[in-house]
């Protein structure tokens, strides 16, 4: 896995072209089962439609999550440059989805649970956190300055963020007890068939959607990578001609 | 002996190289004078001998360690005096040659001794290291890199700053160590002076080594 | 290894002293947030009583961030950051060391504290046993968790505003389990404290094994 890739020429290709036409077929498609074929709730009404989004967006923000720490340990590990690109790249994704999960939850929870934000809720303060957490990654990365230093620092970020992530999720779970998130609403059997279903195409178009962009994001850093590689080779040149040109007044 | 061997040396500072493929052997006992223009690279040169450096590409061996292996071995074998002083300003001017002894495990006895061969007085032994000059300040430092007994001091303008009597002790210091079997690198925009007691120049360009004259006594 | 970080603790502690910080500016920094604590909610005495126990951490996060900066700050100005690894003093013993002293600081800077709140805020502390205990094991976590972020942003531009974005979010927990441990502890609300302090404690052993594997690194390539 640590091999780098075929140094791409640019970021997109066959695979990524059609990924992209499939995300925004996936994308129509769930907004018309999301507004016309999945009923409304007896309960929360219109409102049951947030959900669409913000369940696959909950997921992928773990998901993002998750990789970034797995390319950390990477990079720590075996000082793969590969990994590295993968973790930033998908901290940017998660980025984006942890917001859209923490959006999507406060403007469902103000019909559904009558607040738009709830301390006692252990999902959310605990995503809450995490978007913290990776937004501290993100600025640390957009630092600049010696690659390889960025690296290990955003390296440490992520895997300190991953083994302090469940202890913050424990602590607000013992903080209070009771939590208004739904309990798993997908396995008690209470959602009509269309919601399901749209929930599905939901997760699948986001699953997609990441891929796309984690892909895209990917190239670009490794594109800006390749370019900086061989501006080496002509910085080491220029610099060598200082040598030359500087001979004579030393 | 080869206590320094570069070959084809790359080191970048951030991304920019400062050393772009430098050849360099130096053995036991020589004193090298370093020298070039600002910029040229002597600093980096200097760090990277101290392990202190990421080898970007070529190969190098310092005092027998491997630099892309075993810089941890190498730090602890040179003697470094560079543009920082790492010293402890809160601290008095013992308690800091204290400290980096018993830091770098070697005989605190010996941090007397090295503060009258720098010439700092014992008036200012218990005087914090704030309140130094700067030319007291890097005797201090000196004093610091003597205590150490390296094989390999690598000494990055240590003339700078100083008084004459200084710059004087700083000569006495290199003759001492060469004579002790000691092999110094320093750099030094003091051209004549450093002559006297360099075995060898070497200049500096470019992040390259552009002349290297033996014999120049 | 534990006589080199000793060695870095005595150091830190001892340049602490000679230059009193911790007495002439942090300890009135810690007062004076309680202070301002207390007018935006005098008011509503309620109010104070009941949010004591998270006023009190908050505080102790902000002068945590002080005294992490500082703690870095004495590697950092004049290259001893360096010169520790040219030194060969292990990593690790330097991270206990520097972890060590600014956790005995925070512990100092706590004492006063808990001082501020009986006196400010009319605080009555049920359970003293509870109280110290808190403080300790959080502490060590609060340190750790600084000393590794402290050395983690060293290098890098702007850290005094990259510090707390990175540390902050990283002591949510410490926050929560001491402030309930607190709760406990001054009786303001019926949780069993006692519970917390095994959080708090993992949340320390966590970091300081962290801190531990990852300063070479960080000392090393950064």
């Amino acid at each position: 896995m640590t091999a780098p890739a075929p140094a791409p020429s640019h970021t997109g290709s066959r695979t990524t072209r059609l990924l992209g036409i499939a995300v925004v077929v996936g994308v129509i498609a769930l907004v018309l089962l999301g507004f016309f074929a999945a009923p409304e709730d007896d309960e929360q009404q219109d409102a049951v439609r947030m959900i669409f989004v913000h369940v696959p967006s909950a997921l992928f923000t773990y998901i993002a999550f998750v990789t970034t720490a797995i390319g950390s340990v990477m990079w720590l590990l075996r000082r793969s440059v590969w990994w590295d690109t993968v973790a930033g790249a998908a901290a940017e994704i998660g980025v984006l989805f942890c917001g859209l999960t923490l959006f999507t939850g406060s403007v469902w929870g103000r019909p559904t649970w009558n607040t738009y934000w709830d301390w006692g809720d252990v999902r959310l303060v605990t995503t809450l956190i995490l978007l913290l957490m990776m937004i501290g990654y993100l600025s640390v990365r957009s630092l600049g300055g010696d690659e390889r230093a960025t690296a290990t620092r955003a390296a440490v970020i992520g895997v300190l963020a991953a083994v302090i992530l469940p202890i913050v999720n424990r602590s607000v779970e013992w903080w209070e007890n009771n939590t208004l998130h739904q309990k798993s609403s997908l396995t008690d059997g209470n959602l009509e068939d269309m919601t399901l279903f749209t929930i599905v195409v939901g997760l699948v178009v986001w699953g997609l959607f990441f891929a796309w962009s984690l892909i895209h994001r990917f190239r670009i850093t490794w594109l800006e990578r390749e370019l900086r590689v061989s501006d080496l080779d002509l910085a080491l040149r220029e610099r060598r001609a200082e040598g030359h040109t500087e001979d004579g007044d030393s | 002996m080869s206590i320094v061997r570069l070959r084809a040396a790359v080191a970048l500072i951030g991304r920019f190289p400062a050393l772009a493929g430098v050849d360099l052997d130096v053995d036991g006992g020589e004193v090298v004078l370093v020298q070039g223009p600002n910029g040229a690279g002597k600093s980096t040169l200097l760090r990277l001998c101290a392990g202190l450096l990421r080898l970007e590409s070529g190969e190098g061996e310092i005092l027998g360690h491997d630099l892309a292996t075993d810089r941890p071995l190498i730090r602890r074998s040179v003697g470094l005096l560079g543009h920082d002083t790492a010293l402890y300003d809160d601290l008095t001017v013992r308690e800091n040659l204290d400290f980096w002894a018993r830091a770098s495990r070697v005989d605190v006895a010996g941090v007397g001794a090295a503060m009258d061969r720098l010439g700092v007085p014992s008036r200012l032994h218990d005087v914090g290291v704030g309140l130094l000059s700067a030319g007291q300040r890097r005797r201090v430092a000196l004093a610091a890199v003597v205590v150490r007994r390296p094989q390999l001091w690598l000494l990055d303008e240590p003339h700078a700053g100083l008084d004459p009597s200084g710059r004087d002790l700083v000569d006495r210091l290199v003759v001492d160590a060469a004579a002790a079997g000691a092999t110094v690198l320093l750099s030094s925009h003091e051209v004549g002076r450093t002559l006297e007691l360099a075995t060898r120049r070497v200049t500096v360009a470019g992040g390259t080594i552009t002349g290297d004259v033996s014999d120049v006594r | 290894m534990f006589a080199d970080a000793l060695l870095v603790a005595a150091k830190d502690l001892r340049i602490e002293w000679r230059s009193r910080v911790t007495a002439s500016q942090v300890v009135p920094f810690a007062f004076l947030v309680l202070v301002l604590f207390g007018f935006a909610l005098d008011a509503n005495r309620p109010v104070l009583d009941a949010a004591t126990g998270g006023l009190f951490w908050i505080a102790v996060l902000f002068v945590a961030i002080v005294a992490v900066q500082r703690s870095t700050a004495i590697e950092t100005t004049d290259g001893a950051r360096r010169a520790l690894l040219l030194a060969g003093v292990e990593p690790a013993a330097v991270f206990l060391g520097k972890t060590a002293a600014v956790a005995l600081q925070l512990l100092v800077v706590e004492a006063v504290m808990v001082g501020g709140i009986v006196v400010l805020y009319d605080a009555s502390i049920e359970s003293i046993g509870l109280l110290a205990a808190t403080c300790v094991v959080a502490t060590v976590g609060i340190a750790a968790a600084g000393t590794l972020l402290g050395a983690l942003v060293a290098g890098v531009r702007a850290r005094e505003t990259v510090l707390p974005i990175l540390l902050l979010p990283v002591l949510a927990p410490v926050l929560i389990g001491a402030t309930r441990a607190f709760d406990d502890a001054l009786g303001t609300v019926a949780v069993d404290g006692w519970a917390w302090l095994g959080l708090l404690a993992g949340f320390g052993a966590i970091n300081i094994v962290l801190g531990a594997l990852a300063y070479g690194v960080l000392l090393e390539e950064t």
